[in-house]
Formats: structure tokens, C-alpha cells, sequence
């Protein structure tokens, strides 16, 4: 991005590149963040009126009422903005940015498509989760500083809630990142390139079963229903965020959305293939696949003469196609969710806590271990029974991953056999002890 | 514009003030502040600021981790005893000014120490040329795990001698931090579980006969309120019938 | 500027320190059971900055401690998970047997 913009105002690695760069950045995940809130807060009431069996809104903005999120909006902007008396003024009014800070700073390591990412983080992974994990935070201080009993309830419940889920949610994330040997998402997403019986969902009956958990886990994660104990309207009037009213309590909903989106497009790349669909148009069509891995900044813009000059338009395309399919796959989870959220009745504290604890983490583990034992013992995976192709970027990965292994191996040898080596008394040592058991069990044995 | 260009050349030095000032700073927020939540939310602060500092260094796992853990987690079960004990009295509770007092000398003294140690050895203090210096991304998750299994991948550069002398990896301390986590976990849940006997009432029977005592005093208690609320009520319809007509 | 442009193992380690005076002094000086609590997370990563410092290769090319510092800190962390747990259990039975959180009423063994 930063060698993007260096090009198109032909300055050559200056700070202003950076931070026009990062600015370009922010504004788009903004974009995605705050567009996603409106077009989900509508999704959820038009689905929740389907479900129901009614209509949803209709009024503003035409047919489908898709505006009525915006109208809300404005509606909220203009409304008091409420302190309790009770309050901790300054915590009850810096939670809800807190909360969405949070939701926001996830969305830096996420990539968007391969090289569509705001910043690349090696450990991408465990920064998404890290971050989203600091949204409890939000709601611990809103329920704290509220000063309502409901507030602090909700609060309790929450914060009991997502430190016992981000237990198997971790052990979930954990079996790609063992299957793809990398914490970085790019390169998870691209190992599974190609058809969709490529996409580590299909791996092996293991992966399948943790997709499932990671599910369920990132729902009950970002609080929705059936595990929104934390906002129980039933018993809690409205959880944590009760005494809330106008711009900030929207900028809970924000908060909620935007995490919403980014787990299920967390999931998507982990489990779902990421930006690769499951049909793989920008590997079969040449034109589109011209472009491929390598430093992806650098490949679009080769030879640099005019402003445009040596873009790789295949590249450019393929990007967007893997930036839709990845924006869609998100919305699909979404979906699920908002699906679920209004089929299923809520479950009461101790039977989320039971589930947690009782049933998701040792399936995790258990799918955990399976799926290390599928990857130990080369077992066959849908792809390879199959017999569909890999492409490109998976078969520059293997040769990548392979080379890496190899060298790991040569080298490693001699760190466990020198001190045996050079060490003669270790030698003796070990011998001795290679000895002494063989003995005793043939004395035990006559 | 021109402060943007200076700092844009020294970035990593202006980021190393900017999370350095966050980290101190709000370390003094929870050091000076006297309620406890608000402790608790400086400290969340200036964790990850810290955090942020080790990214800078080049740790990213590690600061990953400092995130994830420390803040996600550790942070959220300390605020969560705040909150069980969070009641009126011990929100804000005030320190002794002798305490105060012994406490800037001791730590004041400690501080010009450590300071002085931190500058005084010249090989600490030689200044690097980082206009230049960009965090590559490294790849240090693999030789990390690695290293807890007892293979040193980045040590096999060095001479024999360094392996030998206890450099060959982590296993050993790996195995007992699990062992000490499960034993932890254990122990945690003994100690925090709920008692279901009170020590003054052992027997059984007399333990029953205090329950139903209670709940007597709380029924009867139901019962008044809700006469008078009804009692109540029915005089305020009566009152506003009265006024209707 | 003089002062920007040269950050060393040094400066992260002052950073370290006054983190460590910090949370010393927090320790010290808290009366709630919790604030003393936080005072060791503090004193803890104060430890831990000066690992990560020694172990940078960007802060030091040569002679840093390499891994060897970052797995240290890893420990660190992992054990201040254990250590938070345990000590909110005691100061949760406390606060149970006692109704109070003020480590000063905590001398029944003051003989």
C-alpha cells in the first residue's frame, strides 16, 4: 500500500506515503466496519421478521426498508446522551469506545484477500483473537460504571462467559494453525486455494467437527443468542448496557456487529477457504492468475514509467474477486447467526456455563488430537480421495513449507546427537542406562 | 508537517516514547488512584502498552501472547474479583501518608539504583541506528515452540560448547509450568468454592431448624409488604374513583 | 531530538524499572487485597520488558539473548496467569471469612 501511493505521487519511501497509506487503510476497514453495522442491524430485523412471520421494515428507502438502519441512526445521534447519577462518569463514558476500538483494531491482521490485509502480522491468528478478546473489557467497565444492578449482572455474566469460551475457542484456532504450520493468515487461506474440497473444513472428519465448535464458541464469543446472557431482556431489562441511551449505546451494537463479522470471517478463512471459492475462477482462468504469490505489493506494480504503467490487471481482478468471496462468506456466517439467534430459545447462566465446559472443551480437545493424528499418520483427505487439483499457490506453499521442513531436519540432527558425540561420559551414561532396565527385567522375568 | 517528518524518520524511537509514556503513565495511574475499578482499568492500559513495546522490540509472539493472556485473561479475572468484593467500603480505600512516605523513599532509592545499573553498562547503553530499522516479520513462533520441546533451532549456529552447557532447549521447565498450571487449577478451584457449612451450626437439625426460622421471618415479611402494597394500592384507587366521580 | 535518536537496550530497560518501582511502591502502599494484586502484575512486567530488551535482536544485533529472553518472558507471563489465580482465591476465601479486603486486618498471626 505504502509502495502504492509512493508511485501514484512519485515520492520514493517518504513518511508521507506511510501514513497517507495507513490512512487509506483505516478509512477502508472503517468503511467495513460501520457500512457492515447498518446493512447487519437491517439484515437482522428483516430475517428476525421472515423467521416471525412478518414483514420487517418497509418504509424508508423503499420496498425493503433498507435505509431504516440509517434513519435509526440519525435518530440516535439527536437523542440525549444520558449520564446516571449513580455512574462513574469517566468509566461509564469511555466503555462503549473501548468496545469498539477493540472490534476495530482486529480487523488491522485480517487479510481481506491475499496481500488485501492492513498490516501483515505473522501471528495474525492469535492478534485477531488477543484483540476481540479486549472487547470484554467494555462491557465490564459499562456494567461497573453504570451503576445498576442490571449493569453489573449482565457484566458478571459476560465476563464469566467469554473467559470460559475463549478456552475452546483457542484450542479450535489451534488445529488449522497445526495443519498449515503457520500462524499467518494469508497463508492459511492460500494453502486452501482451489476447489472447495480443498478448504480445511473437508480435511478430515476432525477439522469438520472443530469447524462446528469454533462456531458455536465464537457465537456464545460475541454474546449473541442463544448465549446473549449478558443482555437477557427477560431478566435483565438490558444487561450491561441498560442505563446507555443515543450514540453510545449504538456504539455497543456497533461494537457487537463488527465482531460478529469478524468471527465468521475468521472462521471462513480458517476452516472455509478464506477469499479462495469453491470454484476456483481466479485459478483456471490464465489471465487472472498471471499474478500468484511472491511480494504481492511489488508484482502489481513492475517497471513503473506512468502512473499505471505495469499493473497486473489479472492480479488486480483476482484480488477483488478473493475480497467478495471472502465479504460474502463473512455475511453467510453472519447469517447463521442471526438464523440461529432467532430459532433458538436462550439458555439459562449455568447451562451455557455447562456446555463450555462440560461438552465444547473436550470436543475441542478431542477434535484437537484427532486431527494431529490424521496429520501424523498421513491419512487421506477429502481433497487427495478426490483427486481434486491444487494450484498454485498451495504447491508454492508445499515446496515453500517442504524446503523450510527439510532444512529444519538437517540442522536439527546434530543438536540432539553432539553431546552424545562429543561427550564421552554422557555416552557411557546413556549406555549404561540403555543397559540397566534390560537387565532388571530379565531378572524380574526368571 | 515538519514535526511529522522528524518523527516520521526517528519512527521507532517516537513510538518507543509514545507506548513508554502510555506504560509509566498509567502505571501511575494505578499507583495514585484510589478506587479499585478505575485501578484495574489503568492497569489494562498500561499492560498493553507494554505489549505494545514488545512488538517494537521485535517480540511479536511474545506480545501476542501478553495481549491474549495477560490482559485477556489474567486482567479479566482480577477485575472480576474487584467485582465480588467491590463493595462501598473497599472501593476507595485511602493509604496511610507514613506508608506513603516510607514507600517514595524505598522506591525512589530502588529507581535511581535500577536506573543507574540500566545506564551503566556501556554495552547496554550504545545507541542503534534504527532510522533505518523496520520490523521484519519473524518468524519466531515455530523456533519458540521448537524450543519448548527441548530443539534449539537458533542456537545451532553457535559453537558446540553453548549447546552443551544447558542451551539444548526448554522441555523440562515446560513440563513443570504445565504440571504447576494443572495443580493451579486445581487448587484455585478448591480454595474459591463455595462453603456449604457455616462452622456455628454443625448439626444438621439445628441447621434445618434455622433455615426454616429464616424463611418464616422472610415469608412473613412477603406478607406484610404485599398487605400493604395491596392495602396501599386499593386506598389509591379508591382515592382516584373518588375523584372521578 | 539527541534524546530520540538514541533508544538502547537501556532506555527499555529504565522503562522496566520505573514499571518495577511502580508496581513495588503499589505493593506497598495499597490497602485492598486486589490493589496489592495488581501491584505484582506491575512489578512482573517491569521483569518482563527487561527480558524482551536483552533478547531483541533489533536492539541488539550482537549478543542478545535471542529466544532464550522471549521463552523467559513467555514463563513469566504463563506463571503471572497461575499466580493471579491462586491469589484471587485467597483473597476471595478472605474476603469471605473476613468481610473485608484491607490486607491490614489480615493478623490473626501476629502473635
Amino acid at each position: 500500500m505504502a509502495d502504492f501511493v509512493d508511485h501514484i505521487l512519485g515520492l520514493n519511501d517518504s513518511w508521507f506515503g506511510h501514513i497517507v497509506a495507513a490512512l487509506v487503510a483505516a478509512v477502508l476497514i472503517l468503511h467495513v466496519v460501520a457500512v457492515g453495522a447498518l446493512l447487519f442491524i437491517w439484515m437482522e430485523r428483516k430475517i428476525s421478521g421472515r423467521i416471525q412471520d412478518r414483514l420487517g421494515p418497509t418504509r424508508v428507502g423503499g420496498k425493503y426498508g433498507w435505509l431504516q438502519t440509517l434513519a435509526d441512526g440519525l435518530k440516535l445521534i439527536a437523542k440525549e446522551d444520558v449520564t446516571p447519577d449513580l455512574a462513574d462518569k469517566f468509566l461509564f463514558k469511555i466503555a462503549p469506545y473501548v468496545g469498539l476500538a477493540a472490534s476495530y483494531a482486529a480487523f488491522i491482521a485480517l487479510p481481506f484477500a491475499d496481500g488485501v490485509v492492513g498490516q501483515h502480522v505473522n501471528t495474525a491468528v492469535f492478534f485477531v483473537l488477543a484483540v476481540l478478546g479486549l472487547e470484554v473489557f467494555s462491557v465490564i467497565l459499562a456494567g461497573y460504571a453504570s451503576g445498576s444492578k442490571w449493569s453489573l449482572f449482565g457484566a458478571m455474566r459476560e465476563a464469566a462467559q467469554v473467559v470460559s469460551y475463549e478456552v475452546p475457542l483457542g484450542m479450535c484456532v489451534v488445529v488449522p494453525v497445526m495443519i498449515c504450520g503457520t500462524m499467518n493468515l494469508t497463508t492459511i487461506a492460500n494453502m486452501q486455494s482451489g476447489f472447495f474440497t480443498n478448504w480445511l473444513v473437508f480435511n478430515d472428519p476432525f477439522t469438520f467437527m472443530t469447524a462446528i465448535i469454533y462456531f458455536t464458541c465464537a457465537t456464545a464469543g460475541v454474546n449473541r443468542a442463544p448465549f446473549d446472557l449478558a443482555e437477557a431482556e427477560s431478566e435483565l431489562v438490558a444487561g450491561f448496557h441498560t442505563e446507555y441511551s443515543g450514540l453510545r449505546w449504538s456504539l455497543f451494537f456497533m461494537a457487537e456487529y463488527s465482531s460478529m463479522f469478524i468471527v465468521s470471517a475468521l472462521a471462513s478463512i480458517l476452516f472455509f477457504g478464506g477469499p479462495h471459492g469453491p470454484i476456483p475462477i481466479t485459478e483456471i482462468v490464465p489471465f487472472l492468475s498471471s499474478g500468484g504469490l511472491g511480494d504481492p505489493a511489488k508484482q502489481a506494480f513492475t517497471e513503473s514509467e506512468g502512473l499505471l504503467a505495469g499493473w497486473d490487471l489479472g492480479l488486480i481482478i483476482s484480488r477483488i474477486i478473493g475480497v467478495t468471496n471472502l465479504l460474502l462468506k463473512g455475511l453467510v456466517g453472519v447469517t447463521i447467526m442471526m438464523w440461529i439467534r432467532w430459532s433458538f430459545p436462550r439458555l439459562r447462566i449455568d447451562q451455557v456455563m455447562t456446555m463450555c465446559l462440560k461438552y465444547c472443551v473436550p470436543l475441542a480437545a478431542i477434535g484437537f488430537l484427532g486431527a494431529t493424528a490424521w496429520q501424523a499418520l498421513d491419512l487421506p483427505t477429502a481433497s487427495s480421495v478426490i483427486g481434486t487439483p491444487r494450484y498454485k499457490h498451495h504447491e508454492l506453499w508445499t515446496a515453500d513449507h517442504n524446503k523450510d521442513g527439510s532444512k529444519e531436519e538437517t540442522i536439527s540432527t546434530p543438536v540432539l546427537e553432539t553431546p552424545h558425540e562429543d561427550d564421552t561420559h554422557a555416552e557411557a551414561k546413556t549406555v549404561t542406562e540403555n543397559t540397566v532396565p534390560v537387565s532388571v527385567l530379565r531378572g524380574g522375568n526368571q | 508537517m515538519n514535526l511529522l517528518a522528524v518523527a516520521w524518520e526517528y519512527w521507532h524511537q517516537s513510538f518507543f516514547i509514545l507506548f513508554a509514556a502510555c506504560a509509566i503513565g498509567f502505571g501511575f495511574g494505578v499507583l495514585l488512584s484510589k478506587n479499585v475499578v478505575r485501578m484495574a482499568f489503568y492497569l489494562v492500559l498500561s499492560l498493553g502498552s507494554t505489549a505494545g513495546l514488545f512488538f517494537l522490540a521485535g517480540a511479536e509472539f511474545v506480545g501476542a501472547m501478553q495481549l491474549m493472556i495477560y490482559v485477556g485473561g489474567t486482567l479479566v479475572l482480577l477485575i472480576f474479583g474487584v467485582m465480588l468484593t467491590a463493595q462501598k467500603d473497599f472501593i476507595n480505600m485511602d493509604t496511610h501518608t507514613q506508608d506513603w512516605i516510607l514507600a517514595t523513599i524505598v522506591g525512589g532509592s530502588l529507581l535511581m539504583v535500577l536506573l543507574f545499573a540500566a545506564f551503566g553498562a556501556e554495552d547496554w547503553s550504545k545507541p542503534q541506528d534504527l532510522t533505518d530499522a523496520k520490523i521484519e516479520s519473524t518468524k519466531e513462533a515455530t523456533p519458540l515452540g521448537l524450543a519448548l520441546t527441548g530443539i534449539r533451532v537458533d542456537t545451532l549456529g553457535d559453537s558446540g560448547d553453548a549447546v552443551k552447557q544447558g542451551k539444548s532447549g526448554y522441555l523440562m521447565p515446560f513440563i513443570i509450568v504445565s504440571v504447576h498450571l494443572l495443580v493451579v487449577l486445581i487448587g484455585a478451584a478448591y480454595m474459591a468454592r463455595t462453603k456449604k457449612l457455616s462452622r456455628a451450626t454443625d448439626d444438621k437439625s439445628s441447621r434445618a431448624k434455622l433455615m426454616l426460622f429464616k424463611m418464616e421471618q422472610e415469608t412473613e415479611q412477603l406478607e406484610e409488604e404485599t398487605y400493604v402494597v395491596t392495602h396501599r394500592g386499593q386506598s389509591a384507587l379508591n382515592r382516584t374513583d373518588s375523584q372521578d366521580e | 531530538m539527541i534524546l530520540i535518536g538514541t533508544v538502547s537496550v537501556s532506555w527499555y530497560l529504565a522503562v522496566g524499572a520505573s514499571l518495577f518501582v511502580l508496581g513495588a511502591v503499589c505493593m506497598a502502599t495499597k490497602r485492598n487485597l486486589l490493589g496489592v494484586l495488581m501491584g505484582v502484575e506491575l512489578v512482573l512486567n517491569g521483569a518482563n520488558m527487561n527480558f524482551i530488551a536483552f533478547g531483541s535482536k533489533v536492539l541488539r544485533p550482537e549478543g542478545s539473548l535471542g529466544l532464550d529472553g522471549q521463552l523467559i518472558a513467555l514463563f513469566v507471563i504463563v506463571l503471572a496467569a497461575a499466580e493471579a489465580a491462586v491469589a484471587l482465591a485467597i483473597a476471595l476465601n478472605f474476603y469471605n471469612n473476613h468481610n473485608t479486603v484491607d490486607v491490614d486486618r489480615a493478623n490473626e498471626l501476629n502473635g
